[in-house]
């Protein structure tokens, strides 16, 4: 077990590196060439980046809202993940950061936003709610973790020297100390569910107050984000508890992951519903600009991002594998159903993003000039893959080294 | 001649002074500075299609102008060929910034880089603009793009560079049949607004509530359906059927 164990680490750390490698290279060309490589032109401006980066900012909100179960609802059945849940916030918000950066057309002038924004843009508004976030996250981690980092500081080596110097010079191992995080924590995470809400809301009302686009143009949007965050950021953690914990196979493990997983299942049949509701009144309507995008995603040359990735992976998989019993008992096909989940919702977001920006909104406007910029199909470039590959790369490496340096693993109880 | 002198340099020093307090304090494009605070004037422009021979002269004209990288568009006459119950006919329809009254590209700018001048043209200031992209999707003209040399949001400005200096936009120069007039909206003797007391005129999608600044005469029915996007490669039966979908709305 434990040398499977090993053999495990050290083919994660393989791949890994070579995301990492790809990556640096997909930074080079961007940093170097700008825009040049990159296959999203005029008809269709916002490409994957854009799409991958409403996907880590999902993760990051779903995994947020989720660990303020324990820390504000008090739920203590999830207290197992709710640390974990808090970090992996932090890595994908970190990812999502990133992700939207290198999408801009000037990097250095990100600071425009704060020095002279403007407040009735919703991009100004989520640049605001961000840094909001970023700050509550490492304040609430830290109080959270604040008593182990302290005990962890004791340790030897590297780790060691980590959590001395997280600990900010912090001895305090009391319980009256640890009452008082405790405390503090409650305070930051109620605040930070009202954050969350409003910048994922937010990311949804980004899109949905472009009116000259119908299909994003719906009230529905802005919920249909934080359901999907819900979803997506739930389904990680599926995955991570269930094929991670320390504790795996344990009665206590088979508990938790069977609440895990029904409150999953549940949020994944909203989103079906939810789904079902979008599509089917635009495609009721049938506004040409409204279900020509639908009519792309059924039945556009790329189809199967809708009934491979979300369809199959992102409802059938794991309605059956987190509805029948059994199979939720089983940590093996609960963790698939939540990588299931995770992978189908980067077709989710790349639906969103995509389609609606594949029908130009004035007729034949792809046609009037022969340019590669001005063309309605788009396929991410090389250049854009190895970009994404590298953040993922990069996120996976940070996540790997918090879990294995830092208290952040899921507790296995007393 | 010694004090002359001087007297020059103070000059030159002291506007020299004036012109970089000027730069710190208001943003941006040297053109935008340009315009007067509180203007008199409404620029507006008339395009008549009867007159339009979808030469593209003014496409020429406004990339020559403005620089317009090779592949992207701040003007650009779209042309369609159309079937009008067995008779083919071809149609244009030359496109560009609408400067519209509310322009939903200035609401979702993130750092106020696109706004709109007293004068009612809308104007980017591209030492600003981060390059994000949501203006160029909030367009509903898809009048905007990202241009590819500088990164940043670009379109139309009505030539301000010209029009503030007294001159026509490059395009209104430059048109073959007359069919783009510019001119003064507040102006009741302005040819622009004579033309739309006189002839019927339409906007493009009115129902975005964007009251467009860019008026077209003989904006007729089968275009005005036409307009509103379709799937591309589209075949001349999607054309065909678009165009009863059109006239069943």
């Amino acid at each position: 077990m434990k040398s499977n164990n090993k053999g495990w680490t050290v083919a994660y750390w393989i791949v890994v590196l070579v995301m990492l490698a790809v990556g640096v290279v997909g930074w080079y060309w961007r940093l170097t060439t700008g825009h040049q490589m990159s296959n999203y032109g005029s008809i269709i401006p916002w490409g994957l980046w854009v799409a991958m980066y409403i996907y880590f900012i999902g993760l990051s909100a779903g995994a947020f809202l989720i660990s303020s179960l324990v820390y504000v609802f008090g739920i203590e059945r999830f207290r197992p993940v709710a640390r974990l849940s808090l970090f992996t916030a932090l890595v994908a918000l970190l990812m999502a950061l990133l992700q939207i950066w290198v999408d801009l057309g000037h990097m250095g002038r990100f600071y425009e936003v704060y020095t002279r924004p403007h407040f009735l843009s919703m991009m100004a508004w989520m640049v605001w709610l961000y840094t909001a976030y970023f700050l509550l996250l490492l304040a609430e981690l830290w109080f959270d973790t604040r008593h182990d980092l302290v005990r962890w500081g004791e340790r030897s080596g590297v780790s060691g020297f980590l959590n001395r110097v997280l600990a900010l010079g912090s001895r305090d191992t009391t319980d009256a100390a640890a009452k008082r995080d405790a405390k503090v924590v409650k305070v930051l995470g109620t605040i930070g569910v009202l954050l969350a809400i409003a910048f994922h809301g937010g990311v949804g009302a980004l899109f949905a107050v472009d009116k000259s686009r119908p299909m994003w143009h719906t009230g529905l949007y802005p919920l249909m984000f934080l359901l999907a965050a819900l979803v997506s950021g739930g389904g990680l953690l599926l995955a991570i508890y269930a094929l991670l914990a320390p504790d795996r196979g344990s009665e206590q493990h088979k508990d938790i992951i069977d609440s895990l997983s029904k409150l999953v299942l549940g949020l994944v049949l909203l989103y079906v519903l939810f789904t079902f509701a979008d599509y089917s009144i635009v495609w009721y309507g049938s506004i040409p600009l409204d279900v020509n995008p639908l009519k792309i995603i059924l039945a556009g040359p790329f189809w199967y991002v809708f009934w491979i990735g979300e369809f199959l992976l992102g409802m059938v998989v794991p309605i059956v594998l987190l509805g029948l019993k059994s199979m939720r008992r089983s940590p093996w096909w609960v963790g698939l159903a939540g990588l299931s989940i995770v992978i189908a919702f980067v077709a989710v977001r790349l639906n969103i993003v995509i389609p609606p920006l594949a029908v130009p909104e004035i007729a034949g406007i792809a046609q009037a000039a022969s340019s590669p910029r001005m063309s309605t199909m788009y396929l991410p470039s090389m250049m854009e893959w190895f970009v994404t590959v590298g953040i993922v790369g990069f996120g996976a490496a940070v996540y790997a080294l918090g879990y294995q340096l830092l208290p952040v693993k899921p507790r296995v109880s007393e | 001649m010694n004090s002359d002198r001087r007297e020059f340099l103070k000059f030159a020093v002291g506007g020299a002074a004036l012109s970089a307090v000027g730069a710190a304090v208001l943003p941006g494009d040297s053109v935008a500075e340009a315009a007067p605070a509180k203007s008199q004037h409404r620029w507006g422009m008339v395009i008549d299609l009867r007159k339009c021979i979808g030469c593209e002269a003014c496409s020429v004209a406004c990339s020559m102008e403005n620089d317009v990288p090779l592949g992207e568009f701040r003007t650009i006459v779209s042309t369609y060929e159309i079937d009008t119950g067995g008779q083919a006919r071809r149609a244009t329809l030359p496109r560009l910034c609408n400067h519209c009254e509310n322009p939903p590209c200035v609401e979702v700018c993130p750092t106020q880089a696109t706004y709109k001048r007293d004068d009612g043209i809308v104007v980017i200031d591209n030492t600003i603009c981060i390059g994000c992209g949501y203006c160029v999707q909030a367009c509903p003209y898809d009048a905007r793009f990202i241009n590819p040399e500088t990164h940043t949001a670009d379109k139309c400005n009505f030539c301000v560079q010209r029009v503030d200096e007294g001159l026509l936009p490059a395009c209104v120069e430059t048109c073959v049949g007359g069919a783009r007039i510019f001119g003064d909206l507040n102006d009741p003797d302005s040819e622009v607004s004579r033309l739309l007391q006189e002839y019927p005129t339409e906007v493009l999608k009115p129902e975005m509530g964007t009251d467009p600044r860019v008026y077209y005469i003989g904006l007729s029915d089968y275009l005005q359906a036409k307009v509103d996007g379709m799937p591309v490669p589209w075949s001349k039966e999607e054309i065909l059927e678009g165009m009863t979908d059109g006239s069943a709305n």
